[in-house]
C-alpha cells in the first residue's frame, strides 16, 4: 500500500555501504512500488514525445516548467492539508486574490511591498481556514467551501477589472525573469519542493502533520497540540498559493480577477496521482511531484499535437482513475 | 457426536509471501459442538478460520461439508453454505444505525421496491437482539454511539441472525464485559441445541474451558492435537500451544511501593464517574476493577487530561495538578496506553520509529528539526527491549500482530519516562506469550519506580499483578483490596453490586476450576 513517505536512509547505521545499501532495501520496498506509476507515466510521455521533435526543445521545455510552476505551489500546499486528513477547496481564489493584490499594489506602494502584502493576505486566508476547521472542528470540506466562495467575491470588492502593473521590474523579475535558460518562477517551485519534503519528513511538526492524518486522536493523546498543527497546514497552503498568485500575475504582467477556478482539483489530482491518500494517510512531496510533472505534460503535449481542450480533461480525468486503480492492485 | 464429522477441513495449508502460516492442516468438527481453537498470535488460528470463511484461498487442501467437498471461493460462497464469521475488526459502518447494520443487504421494503419499511425493520431488529438476550437498546442509534463492547454484540447479532448452521467467532470476548460474556454463552449454547456448529477463537483458557466441548491447538500453522475439555486442564493447553511450562505467569517483585506520586480527591466528571479518591505510590501496581460501563476508562481520561473534570482535585508529588489537555499530562511525567490501540492509541499509517517517537519528539530534535540518529537509536533500544517482532523500525504499525502493536504503544510510553503509568487494559487481544512479557514490563516498571495504575476486566491479571486493587461500579469507587485479600469472588461481587453467594448461583463459573 503506498504511504507516499519517503523511506529514509537509517543514519544509525556506520558505514557507506551499509548506509547505500539500506537506502537501496528503502527503495526496494515502497518507493519504487509507490512511484511505479508516475515514472510510467512520465516514460511514456517521454516515449510519445520523441515522436515530435517540438517537444524537447529548450523553448518548449521551458514553457512546460513555467506552466507547472502555478499547480506545482498549490499542490504542495494542498498536499501538507491532505496529509493532516483535510481539504482545502478554497485555493484558487487565493491565487487570484494575491495575485491581484500583487499587480494592484506594486505601482501604489512599490514592488516588494506590494509581495510582501499579498504574501500576508495568503497567510490570513489560510489562517482563516485552519482556524474555523482546527478551532471549532468544521470539517475542511465545508469550511474551504464557504471560503472559496467568499475570497471569490472579495477579490471583486478589491477590483472588478484586471491590473497591469507599470512598474516593469513586476515582470521581469519573476515570473517573465530567467536565470540564464531556467525561469525564475521555476526556480521557486523547484526549491519549494525540497523544503516542503525536509519539512514533512525531518521536523518534529512535519511528522506530527503526517500521523495526524492517520489518527488523529492518538495524536492528542500523544501529548501533542492537534490545533495548531491543522492551523499550520492551512497558512502553509494559504502561503504557496499567495507564491503561485504572485508568479502567475507577474508571467502574465497582467492580474484577472476570474483566474484559478479548478486550480484546487488540479492540486487534489496531482496529489492523489503521487500517492496521496484523501482522508489522510498517504502522501509525500516526491510523489505530488510527479503527479505535477504527469498532468503537465499531458497538457503540454495535447496543445503540441493541437487536440481541444476537453480531450484534455477527459484524459486527466481517465489518468486519476487508473492511478488509483493501480495502486489498489498493489495492495 | 456423530461418526462422521459434518465438516472437515483436509490438509489444509497456505504460505503469506514464503511464510508458511499453515501446514497440512485437518481439522474437523460436528454439528451440536462448540470447538475451540487456541494458539499463540501467528499460530495459523484466523487464517485457518478465513479459509472457512471463504476469505482466504487454500494453496493446498480440501473443505467438506457433510461428506460433499465444496468451494469457497468468497465470503459470498461461504455465506451460501451458512458459514458466518464475526471478526476481530468489526465490519459494521459507523454512521448507520443498528437496524441498517443487523439487515443489511436485506431491508425489509414497502410494495414500492426502494421504499423502506422503518417500522419492519427496527422491530426485525429489536426481535433479532432480544432472542439473543440482548435488551434495552436503542436499534434507532448509529453503532458509532456504542461502545466497543455494544458494538461486539451487535456484530455477533448481525452474524447469527440468519441462524448460521456454522458460526465463527474469533476473539469475541476480547472488548466483552462479563455480563454480556454471560449473554454470548447463553446464546452459543441456545445454538449448540438447534444444532450449530460453533468455532471459537481465544487467548483467554478460562473462557475456552467454559464453552467449549473439544478443543484443537495449532502451533506454528500445525495442529498440536485435539483434545476435549473435559478431560484436561490449562497447563496442558499451554504447554500444547507454546511448546514449554510457563514456569512463571506473572513476574515476581523485587521493589516494594515507595512515597505516594498520585493522590486523587474527590474527583468527579459528570454523568461519567463521582466522588473518586484514592493515591497511588511510586512502585506501586495499583489494580482497577469494574466491569465495561463502570466509569473506569473514563478516570483514566480525565486523570490524563483527555477530558474535563467536573469537580475534585489532583495531587502530583503533593502539588495540586490541573491537567488541561494531554500535552500538560505528557508534560508532567503521565502516560496513558488506551484500551483500544487502534482507535487512540497508534497511527496505523505510520511507521513503529513516527509512533513510538509521537510524544517524545522534543527531546529528540535540534529546535524543530529531528535528530534522526538519536530517535532512531532510542526506539530501535525499545523496540528490543521489548522484542518486538519484525525488530525494523520503518515498518508501519498495520503489518505487525496484535501483541506486537500493543508492545509499540508501550514502547512509545517507556521512551517518554513517564512516573505515573495508566494502563488500561493492556493485554486486551494478545497472546499468552505477549501477554507473559508485558506483565515482566509492567513489573520492571513499578521495580525502577514508576507509580502504575492497571485497568482490566481480567480478574487474574488484577489478582497477579496488583500491590492493591480497587473496584469501580456506576461511576464509583465501591471496594479496595490489598493483596493478601484479594479474590476473584469479592472483587466481582464488588463489581457487580452482589454477595458472592448469589453470584455463584448465577451462572458464573471463574478461572479457578
Amino acid at each position: 500500500m503506498p504511504t507516499g513517505k519517503p523511506v529514509q536512509p537509517l543514519q544509525n547505521a556506520g558505514s557507506v555501504p551499509v548506509l547505500v545499501r539500506k537506502w537501496l532495501a528503502g527503495w526496494a520496498h515502497r518507493r519504487w512500488v509507490d512511484y511505479a506509476f508516475v515514472v510510467g507515466l512520465v516514460i511514456l510521455a517521454i516515449v510519445v514525445a520523441s515522436a515530435t521533435d517540438v517537444f524537447f526543445t529548450q523553448r518548449n521545455i521551458s514553457n512546460l516548467f513555467r506552466q507547472i510552476v502555478t499547480n506545482g505551489l498549490v499542490s504542495l500546499g494542498m498536499l501538507v492539508v491532505i496529509l493532516t486528513g483535510g481539504i482545502d477547496l478554497s485555493v484558487g481564489p487565493i491565487v487570484a486574490l494575491t495575485g491581484i493584490l500583487a499587480a494592484g499594489l506594486t505601482d501604489r506602494i512599490g514592488l516588494a511591498p506590494a509581495l510582501l502584502v499579498a504574501l500576508l493576505v495568503g497567510l490570513v486566508a489560510g489562517a482563516l481556514n485552519g482556524f474555523l476547521i482546527a478551532r471549532f472542528k468544521l470539517p475542511p470540506f465545508i469550511v474551504t467551501l464557504a471560503t472559496l466562495s467568499a475570497f471569490r467575491g472579495l477579490i471583486y470588492v478589491y477590483s472588478e477589472t484586471p491590473q497591469t502593473p507599470q512598474n516593469p521590474a513586476f515582470r521581469s523579475l519573476l515570473g517573465g525573469g530567467f536565470v540564464g535558460p531556467i525561469p525564475v518562477a521555476v526556480i521557486v517551485m523547484l526549491i519549494c519542493y525540497p523544503l516542503v519534503w525536509m519539512f514533512l519528513n525531518r521536523t518534529t511538526v512535519g511528522r506530527a502533520i503526517v500521523a495526524l492524518g492517520g489518527n488523529e486522536e492518538a495524536v492528542r493523546l500523544a501529548g501533542i497540540n492537534v490545533r495548531r498543527h491543522i492551523l499550520l497546514a492551512y497558512v502553509i497552503s494559504g502561503f504557496f498559493s499567495a507564491i503561485a498568485g504572485i508568479l502567475l500575475a507577474s508571467r502574465l504582467g497582467i492580474a484577472q480577477p476570474n483566474v484559478g477556478s479548478g486550480y484546487e482539483l488540479d492540486a487534489i489530482a496531482a496529489v492523489v496521482i503521487g500517492g496521496g491518500v484523501l482522508g489522510g494517510g498517504g502522501g509525500g512531496a516526491v510523489g505530488t511531484f510527479g503527479g505535477v510533472l504527469v498532468l503537465g505534460v499531458i497538457d503540454n503535449l495535447l496543445n503540441l499535437f493541437n487536440v481541444q481542450s476537453y480531450y484534455q480533461q477527459i484524459l486527466k480525468g481517465l489518468i486519476i482513475v487508473f492511478a488509483v486503480l493501480a495502486r489498489r492492485r498493489e495492495q | 457426536m456423530t461418526d462422521s464429522p459434518f465438516l472437515q477441513m483436509r490438509g489444509i495449508s497456505k504460505s503469506f509471501d514464503g511464510t508458511q502460516a499453515l501446514r497440512k492442516v485437518d481439522f474437523s468438527a460436528s454439528r451440536g459442538e462448540v470447538h475451540a481453537i487456541v494458539g499463540e498470535n501467528g499460530a495459523g488460528k484466523t487464517t485457518l478460520m478465513k479459509i472457512l470463511a471463504g476469505a482466504l484461498r487454500p494453496d493446498t487442501g480440501q473443505i467438506l461439508l457433510a461428506g460433499k467437498p465444496v468451494e469457497l471461493n468468497s465470503p459470498h460462497d461461504a455465506f451460501g453454505v451458512g458459514i458466518r464469521t464475526v471478526y476481530q475488526e468489526f465490519s459494521l459502518i459507523p454512521h448507520l444505525t443498528i437496524t441498517e447494520n443487523i439487515l443489511l443487504g436485506q431491508m425489509p421494503v414497502r410494495k414500492l421496491k426502494w421504499w423502506v419499511d422503518w417500522t419492519e425493520a427496527h422491530r426485525r431488529a429489536e426481535e433479532i437482539l432480544r432472542e439473543i438476550g440482548f435488551t434495552g437498546i436503542d436499534v434507532r442509534v448509529p453503532v458509532s454511539r456504542l461502545s466497543v463492547s455494544r458494538q461486539q454484540m451487535v456484530e455477533i447479532a448481525k452474524a447469527v441472525a440468519e441462524r448460521p448452521s456454522i458460526l465463527i467467532l474469533d476473539e469475541p470476548s476480547a472488548v466483552l464485559s462479563q455480563e454480556e460474556l454471560k449473554l454470548l454463552f447463553t446464546l452459543i449454547g441456545k445454538l449448540k441445541q438447534e444444532g450449530a456448529l460453533i468455532i471459537y477463537i481465544s487467548h483467554r483458557l478460562d473462557e475456552v474451558f467454559e464453552v467449549a466441548d473439544r478443543i484443537t491447538v495449532l502451533r506454528d500453522g500445525e495442529v498440536m492435537g485435539t483434545v476435549v475439555a473435559r478431560e484436561t486442564d490449562e497447563a496442558q493447553l499451554i504447554r500444547m500451544m507454546v511448546g514449554r511450562t510457563l514456569e512463571e505467569f506473572y513476574p515476581t517483585r523485587r521493589a516494594s511501593p515507595r512515597h505516594e506520586i498520585l493522590a486523587v480527591r474527590h474527583l468527579s466528571r459528570e454523568g461519567e464517574f463521582e466522588d473518586v479518591s484514592f493515591s497511588l505510590a511510586s512502585g506501586e501496581i495499583l489494580g482497577l476493577f469494574g466491569l465495561v460501563g463502570s466509569g473506569r476508562t473514563q478516570l483514566a481520561r480525565t486523570l490524563f487530561g483527555a477530558d474535563p473534570l467536573t469537580s475534585g482535585e489532583i495531587y502530583l508529588d503533593g502539588a495540586p495538578f490541573h491537567p488541561r489537555s494531554p500535552r500538560d499530562a505528557v508534560a508532567a511525567g503521565i502516560a496513558l496506553v488506551t484500551e483500544d490501540r487502534k482507535r487512540d492509541g497508534l497511527v496505523m499509517t505510520c511507521s513503529i520509529l513516527d509512533n513510538t517517537s509521537l510524544p517524545t519528539m522534543p527531546r529528540m530534535s535540534h529546535g524543530i528539526f529531528l535528530d534522526r540518529q538519536k530517535q532512531h537509536s532510542l526506539v530501535q533500544s525499545k523496540v528490543e527491549e521489548l522484542n518486538i517482532r519484525p525488530p525494523v523500525v520503518d515498518r508501519l504499525v498495520r503489518t505487525l500482530s496484535g501483541g506486537n502493536q500493543q508492545k509499540v504503544v508501550l514502547a512509545k510510553w517507556l521512551l517518554s519516562e513517564a512516573r505515573v503509568l495508566i494502563l488500561d487494559e493492556p493485554t486486551r487481544g494478545v497472546d499468552v506469550a505477549t501477554k507473559v512479557e508485558i506483565y515482566r514490563i509492567i513489573g520492571d516498571l513499578a521495580d525502577r519506580g514508576v507509580g502504575i495504575l492497571l485497568i482490566s476486566s481480567e480478574l487474574p491479571e488484577i489478582l497477579g499483578m496488583c500491590d492493591r486493587a480497587l473496584v469501580m461500579r456506576e461511576g464509583r469507587l465501591v471496594g479496595e483490596f490489598a493483596r493478601s485479600e484479594a479474590s476473584e469472588e469479592g472483587l466481582l461481587a464488588s463489581a457487580a453490586g452482589v454477595m458472592p453467594a448469589i453470584l455463584q448461583t448465577g451462572g458464573y463459573t471463574s478461572a479457578n476450576r
